[in-house]
């Protein structure tokens, strides 16, 4: 077996660096809708009671629960226990399905109500609700682009476990996958609050 | 395992930790729906806000492992917080006092 020169730190630094970006494009999101809730804070509040708190707090719980089994997937490799790894991400990612389905239903439950960017009753309502909503579908859409992207990474991951090519004295490629699936989980610790609960 | 050399010794955090971890999160997620139920006006924004602010530290400290990590990674989150910060101040500096 060669004995090549791996940087561990250097990878994860690198990834936290990314991660950084994400958070400034995500707090970008969040800043204008912290300006857009003082500027129509009525409309915000009305806009916000069409959310649904069940599908809200449910996603959120499917999240931490992802996260957790991400978390276990790095706990587990490190140990060289390659079978509990494999168990976990598919955890993990049966988990981000969850998510997507119940997003699917929420946002299906919008359009049928005629909620949707341009749509004739948003068109005609206050400005501030239409504000509301583009905010929501493109901050929670950017999110659930992270979902996919991020459950995609980790099936790809998954692979490499499954083939030996990630192992006990490998692993920054699983570590930096999990990095940014608790990405996901932290923007959304996010979301909930601000577009769930405190209108 | 062989690969298991003695260059550094990586942190492994036990399941037990990870479980406590989580439960605490859903224990802070019950926490914030229970608060912003309740009337506290413009109160319960801030109460969600720390709630959410905590469990994002426990994510980041225990399952990014930040907590493990070297003081490298504390700084350049700290810059990133900072500068984040930076921008919410101004634009509110801005939007407040127009």
């Amino acid at each position: 077996m060669s004995h090549e020169h791996k940087d561990n730190v250097g990878a994860k630094l690198g990834m936290w660096l990314f991660l950084f970006t994400e958070l400034l494009l995500f707090g970008g999101l969040f800043i204008l809708y912290s300006v857009y809730l003082s500027r129509y804070p009525h409309e915000f509040t009305l806009a916000g009671k069409e959310l649904n708190v069940v599908f809200g707090a449910t996603n959120t719980v499917v999240l931490l629960t992802s996260s957790l089994f991400a978390a276990m997937a790095v706990t587990s490799i490190k140990r060289g226990e390659k079978k509990t790894t494999l168990s976990l991400l598919v955890a993990t990612l049966a988990c981000a399905a969850t998510f997507m389905v119940i997003k699917y239903f929420e946002w299906t439950a919008k359009f049928h109500h005629g909620i949707y960017p341009g749509s004739p009753k948003l068109t005609a309502g206050p400005p501030g609700e239409s504000v509301f909503f583009s905010l929501y579908y493109i901050t929670t859409g950017l999110h659930g682009i992270h979902v996919l992207i991020g459950g995609a990474l980790l099936a790809w991951i998954g692979s490499k476990v499954q083939s030996g090519r990630i192992h006990a004295g490998d692993n920054v490629t699983l570590e930096n996958g999990t990095l940014y699936w608790h990405l996901v989980d932290l923007v959304w610790i996010f979301i909930f609050p601000l577009y769930y609960l405190i209108l | 395992m062989s690969h298991e050399s003695a260059e550094h010794a990586e942190h492994i955090v036990s399941y037990k930790t990870l479980v406590s971890v989580w439960a605490a999160l859903l224990v802070l997620t019950v926490i914030t729906v229970a608060i912003t139920r309740a009337e506290l006006g413009a109160l319960k924004v801030w109460a969600a806000l720390a709630v959410a602010s905590v469990k994002s530290a426990l994510v980041i400290a225990v399952f990014m492992h930040m907590k493990y990590e070297a003081r490298l990674f504390r700084i350049i989150l700290l810059v990133a917080l900072v500068t984040l910060a930076i921008f919410i101040g101004f634009t509110f500096f801005d939007v407040l006092y127009r």
